[in-house]
């Protein structure tokens, strides 16, 4: 095997196995963190797909804004010495039987064959072609989503804001 | 690694973790969680068919707005979130069956 390849089954591994331990960490903070791994093994799973300009993305919205919020919350919301409560799940099994449903579902799905023809397109960077189509064919919903930020960020300052008990 | 299936198999894998997340956890956070996972495993097939089925890179470009809609939705739910544990002092989902206080 190449160099590439055994990079990209480690990183797939990798991947994986943080993703597992999002799902079964006991404590939420361990989970956060683990979730920090996943987001920067699908940046590098990216790369492999010649999508440099999402993983560069990849790791600064989702490493450097939607994880910090998520932290921001584990931290704000629990109180660390409540054994219990860090504890509580639903159940184990209810839980394992609808992700096996959904895994059986999924594998019915990629056992289908065949697949379409694949290409096998070159590395090539990206970035000028999503600036091309973002800003020609996808211009509408480019601009729909800058309006859309616009009002989550009006919104989440107004649910977040202290509330005004006197008046 | 030149071919689809190793990334639709990630893709599957977070994307039932990411489901079973959502099931599993009791903490709002921990299920906003789970979305995440869910809408990356989303994004990595939308790549892959990007790279091995189109001819141009129509899947990045809606990838991009997906990571735009993950952004708005964990700070609302952030939010929310703050909210609840404001006034219940709890973050705990099954213990919540109010909508407003």
């Amino acid at each position: 095997m190449e160099m590439q390849e055994v990079l990209f089954y480690a990183i797939m591994a990798f991947t994986i196995f943080s993703a597992v331990i999002v799902a079964f960490a006991n404590k939420l903070i361990h989970s956060a963190f683990a979730l920090l791994f996943t987001f920067v093994g699908f940046a590098g799973l990216y790369i492999y797909l010649s999508a440099d300009f999402l993983a560069v993305t990849q790791i600064i919205i989702y490493v450097g804004g939607i994880l910090v919020l998520i932290l921001f919350g584990v931290l704000m919301t629990q109180d660390i010495y409540d054994v219990k409560a860090i504890a509580a799940h639903n159940p184990l099994l209810l839980s394992l039987g609808g992700g096996a449903f959904t895994a059986i579902i999924i594998a019915v799905l990629i056992s289908k064959k065949p697949w379409f023809t694949l290409l096998n397109k070159e590395f090539a960077p990206t970035t000028a072609t999503i600036g091309k189509l973002i800003l020609y064919e996808y211009l509408l919903p480019f601009e729909i989503a800058s309006i859309l930020l616009l009002g989550a960020l009006i919104g989440a300052v107004y649910l977040a804001r202290a509330e005004d008990k006197d008046k | 690694m030149n071919s689809i299936i190793p990334y639709l198999i990630v893709g599957a894998i977070v994307f039932v973790l990411g489901i079973f997340t959502i099931v599993y956890k009791k903490n709002a956070v921990g299920i906003l969680m789970g979305v995440e996972l869910v809408l990356n495993s989303v994004n990595i097939n939308f790549i892959a068919f990007a790279k091995f089925v189109d001819t141009g890179i129509h899947g990045q470009i809606i990838s991009i707005f997906v990571i735009i809609l993950a952004a708005a939705e964990a700070a609302i739910a952030l939010a929310i979130i703050l909210n609840i544990y404001r006034m219940k002092a709890t973050v705990d989902v099954t213990q919540l069956n109010k909508m407003k206080h």
